[in-house]
């Protein structure tokens, strides 16, 4: 039941900002924060309470499952349940929420209303992405965050924005359409051998499917979901959408829907697919690869500040895909890891650009220069973020990073030194934000200020996060578990071979 | 005839009666207000009456109507939508210079012609419905005489349409010539006694097909679309893109149904290649239309290619595909033609896309009711087009036609461009600070707004809730 009270609170909530916002401008801002505190206490408090189950007993890994009737004549239902994973991902979602709402306290001042309703019901269908376990209802929710997303960055973006509204729209609504086609194949499939038409996925896992046809279902659900992701060829959407959406856009953007479509991967593909997954593994790290390489190479060519970390996110979503179809354990640690790591480093980029912003009105880095003078906090945060954004050991992605080359060198030497090859990029271009943004000559002489108290919050809050990944992962490992055992199952060839390293890099002493 | 017979056919006598009623009122020189009131009953006591005559479904009156679950239902949506376009007319025509009254006689008339398409078992009825609405429809969009394009959109309309009849009657003519009969069932059973299709069957079906095509505006016989769509006053348009096409594929589904065209490959050939081109060139077309009222318009062929595409298959599917869809085209065009009729003033019709500029913040309900309509239009979730497009695809692909789907699909994708670009220009642009102008009409228009906020509700609440609507068109059978 607390899956349909997490999204009913949000959906609600959204409407009572909407309906509030006509009579005063700070009401929305106090509704949302509110919503998202209590929703992501009640998670946190959910996920204390099952994490000893997790750890004693990984074998069950559905921790809720709900499930009312929707569509009966079509054998739809309104199926909610959550693993590990969801749960990781859905308490980001609550965590990010928090933040998006902070972020725009000052930023948003038209409109505030239909913009927190918009914030909130992207928030929803985000969740609803997490937690659906009926195809239809999957598909459903996967369209509702689009619409609000295309509000955000249609009404409130910066100048180009209804070009990259459009962009974004167009591009994942044609791709999600595909993915329709695929679904209502598998439910054809599915019901024509078995009798039962249904979208519930734990019936469809399974179904026999004739090889031909299975490449094209699998790539309808796969191109859905490398354009969310996005991977090199389909990845256009991203930069325009991050730089010109708003601050708490371009966080949500890169924090959580980006994650979608590697939840995508994982939830839906592997598992419905796991033979033509297997073939389309060398191409997919292929590609995987490309877009490491090529994101940090344009990374480093931006003069634009958020463009720039949009590729950036090009390049760290590259990993994901080569630690999926690299198909071991270690990997799919990496992966879930370097969802997190990701969302809260690139996003932490993303509200600092988003601040840098608001006090100098540019974007473009060429205008900056020596920042650190007047913004020492600012800066030093900075640093933090972008040695994150570089793995440096001791912050959340180098963990995740390692443990996905780690994985990825078992399945494939070649692609993984490739793969090497591109941390160096990243260590390129994150210093050169560093350097042209904070460092280096100054000419500006009007005064800047540094933090205020509501922007340390945030970025304390994220900093304690990021070292936190770094330092001790082992929580948000154990809680995937269930789910990458479940995974690793369907890959017996790739895994079973040898089993060199345990899982645990340089964490012994546990909690347990 | 007995007054059984009479009982079934109660929706369409009250129709007609009201048409000759409200003649009478008119002649005793009753205020348009009153008229508009006495004709809004009218249409929800016909309305009401369906309800009634549900119990000794299905009846047959030997050999022209029969009247069925199915028949019922579009009879419900064709009323349903004349009681819409005649609570949002008052408005539009209280301000312009053409006597509004005997436009709702017309209206009467055009909504019997529907609902006779829809019960018609027989080519004589058939015709009849098709040229009682076909005929009321050359003065209604012609309406405003006065103007420079509606009388173009009334000519365009008179021509073509007197042009498709007498194709449509020289098919029917072969097919009689063919058969000997002009019943679909007998015709039924007549075919059935060949094995390949006859030549001269095929060749007035061919005929029938390109008037029947005509009413339906898909392509090739869309030349008229965008011009009538254009010239006709607004309320009107509204009318053509529903009821109209409504009760003609309504007529189309039950013909072929009965005498189980499906199985034709030649047939099925060329239905298919229509549905392709419609989908296709509809929204190519509407890509770079400037004026909302022909991307409407556009957007309807591509409307009518998809409900082709539920059509081609056949069997039970289909026709609660085919259902559905019409239900939420309805009440999704209804809402976006409503608004553009509340939106109009006196002089010019609100339809050039600039004109739409920041409609967000200066008529923010508006607004959204609009947004809704072409959301659902696109087939997003959370409304009705979301399911109805499902619908088909289901119905498509649960017979093995997979090229349709996909090409549904691509060419919905397209579609997406030009409903945004509508949605884009609504919020794009800076407030109107001018002050607004006191509205002529308060309670009409909030009698419109509310209708036209019901719709919406009606809109997300199929695509919310779609069992009711779904457990209602589940059993519908043609025998």
């Amino acid at each position: 039941m607390i899956l349909v009270w997490l999204i009913g609170l949000l959906m609600g909530g959204g409407l009572l900002a909407l309906l509030l916002g006509k009579w005063n401008k700070t009401l929305p801002r106090w509704i949302s924060l509110y919503i998202l505190v209590i929703g992501f206490i009640a998670l946190i408090s959910f996920w204390f309470d099952n994490y000893n189950m997790i750890s004693i007993e990984p074998s069950s890994s559905w921790m809720v499952d709900f499930q009312q009737k929707w569509i009966p004549s079509f054998g739809i239902s309104f199926h909610l349940a959550i693993d590990g994973l969801s749960l990781i991902l859905l308490t980001l979602t609550f965590f990010l929420g928090i933040l998006a709402v902070l972020c725009s306290w000052k930023e948003v001042t038209e409109r505030v209303g239909f913009y927190h309703f918009n914030l909130l019901w992207i928030l929803a269908g985000i969740s609803g992405v997490f937690m659906a376990m009926d195809l239809f209802l999957f598909y459903f929710f996967w369209e509702v965050m689009l619409i609000p997303m295309y509000f955000l960055i249609g009404i409130w973006g910066s100048k180009n924005r209804e070009y990259a509204a459009y962009k974004f729209f167009i591009f994942t609504q044609a791709s999600g359409l595909l993915m329709f086609l695929a679904i209502l194949s598998l439910y054809f499939i599915h019901g024509k051998a078995s009798g039962n038409y249904t979208f519930n996925y734990f019936e469809l896992l399974g179904t026999a499917i004739s090889p031909e046809i299975v490449f094209w279902l699998m790539m309808g659900f796969m191109i859905a979901f490398v354009v969310k992701l996005p991977l090199v060829p389909f990845h256009s959407w991203l930069p325009d959408a991050h730089s010109e959406a708003p601050t708490a856009g371009s966080l949500i953007l890169a924090g959580l829907l980006l994650k979608t479509g590697a939840y995508g991967i994982l939830r839906f593909v592997l598992p419905l697919f796991p033979e033509a997954a297997k073939e389309l593994a060398p191409w997919a790290m292929f590609f995987g690869v490309v877009g490491i390489i090529y994101g940090a190479i344009l990374a480093y060519s931006q003069t634009d500040l958020k463009r720039l970390i949009a590729y950036t996110s090009v390049s760290h979503m590259g990993f994901v895909v080569l630690g999926i179809f690299a198909f071991n354990a270690l990997a799919f640690q990496g992966v879930v890891l370097q969802l997190v790591a990701h969302a809260i480093s690139t996003g932490a980029l993303f509200i600092m650009a988003g601040m840098l912003k608001e006090r100098l009105h540019t974007r473009e880095i060429d205008q900056m220069g020596g920042l650190w003078l007047q913004m020492p906090k600012m800066g030093t945060i900075a640093t933090l973020l972008a040695m994150a954004s570089l793995g440096l050991p001791g912050l959340g992605n180098f963990v995740a990073e390692f443990l996905i080359l780690l994985g990825g060198f078992k399945a494939s030497v070649w692609f993984t030194v490739l793969a090497t090859i591109g941390l160096i990029f990243s260590a390129i271009y994150s210093l050169r934000i560093l350097q042209k943004v904070f460092l280096g000559p100054t000419e500006r002489t009007e005064s800047i200020k540094d933090f205020s108290k509501r922007e340390l919050a945030i970025m304390a809050v994220l900093t304690i996060s990021i070292l936190w990944l770094g330092l001790f992962p082992q929580p948000v490992i154990d809680t995937a578990k269930p789910m990458i055992n479940k995974l690793e199952q369907l890959f017996p060839a790739s895994s079973n071979n040898i089993q060199p390293i345990k899982p645990k890099p340089r964490i012994e002493n546990n909690d347990k | 005839m007995t007054s059984n017979d009479f009982f079934a056919l109660t929706p369409l006598l009250i129709l007609a009666g009201s048409s000759v009623l409200v003649m009478l009122l008119i002649a005793i020189k009753l205020s348009h207000r009153s008229i508009q009131i006495v004709s809004l009953l009218l249409f929800l006591i016909s309305f009401s009456s369906l309800f009634h005559i549900q119990k000794i479904l299905p009846y047959r009156i030997e050999p022209l109507l029969v009247i069925d679950d199915f028949s019922i239902f579009i009879i419900g949506l064709i009323i349903f939508s004349s009681l819409v376009v005649n609570i949002i007319s008052y408005i539009y025509f209280e301000e312009k210079e053409e006597g509004p009254k005997e436009y709702y006689v017309l209206l009467f008339l055009c909504s019997l012609g529907a609902c006779v398409l829809a019960t018609s078992k027989h080519f004589a009825s058939l015709f009849l419905g098709l040229e009682i609405l076909t005929v009321g429809l050359y003065a209604l969009i012609a309406y405003l005489r006065g103007r420079h394009h509606n009388i173009e959109a009334g000519i365009k309309y008179l021509v073509l349409a007197a042009f498709s009849s007498a194709f449509l009657l020289f098919g029917m003519a072969l097919i009689y010539f063919q058969t000997g009969t002009l019943e679909f069932s007998a015709i039924a059973r007549s075919l059935s006694q060949h094995t390949l299709l006859p030549p001269l069957f095929l060749t007035g079906f061919g005929l029938m097909l390109v008037g029947i095509g005509f009413k339906l505006a898909v392509v090739p016989f869309h030349m008229w679309t965008a011009d009538v769509y254009q010239g006709a006053p607004t309320p009107v348009t509204a009318f053509i893109a529903t009821a109209s096409k409504g009760g003609v594929l309504a007529v189309l589904v039950r013909f072929f149904i009965t005498i189980d065209g499906f199985r034709y490959q030649t047939v099925m050939f060329v239905f298919i290649s229509i549905a392709i081109a419609s989908m296709i060139i509809g929204n190519l077309l509407a890509l770079q239309q400037k004026n909302v009222k022909r991307i409407l318009a556009y957007s309807s062929i591509a409307h009518l290619g998809y409900l082709l595409v539920a059509f081609i298959p056949g069997g039970a599917m289909s026709i609660q595909a085919v259902s559905f869809y019409l239900a939420a085209y309805f009440v999704t065009t209804l809402s976006a033609f409503g608004v553009i009729t509340v939106l109009s003033n006196k002089e010019k019709d609100l339809e050039n896309i600039n004109n739409f500029k920041a409609l967000f913040w200066d008529h923010p309900v508006l607004a959204c009711i609009f947004s809704a309509a072409l959301l659902s239009l696109a087939g997003i979730p959370l409304t009705a087009g979301f399911i109805g497009k499902f619908y088909i695809l289901a119905a498509g692909m649960h017979n093995g036609f997979w090229a349709l789907a996909l090409i549904l699909v691509i060419s919905s994708v397209f579609g997406l461009y030009y409903y945004l670009r509508i949605i884009t220009t609504m919020f794009s642009g800076q407030q109107n600070t001018s002050p607004q102008k006191s509205l002529a009409h308060p309670v009409f228009y909030l009698i419109s707004s509310i209708v036209l906020c019901a719709l919406t509700l009606l809109i997300i609440w199929f695509g919310i809730y779609p069992s009711g609507l779904m457990e209602l068109i589940e059993h519908f059978q043609i025998r």
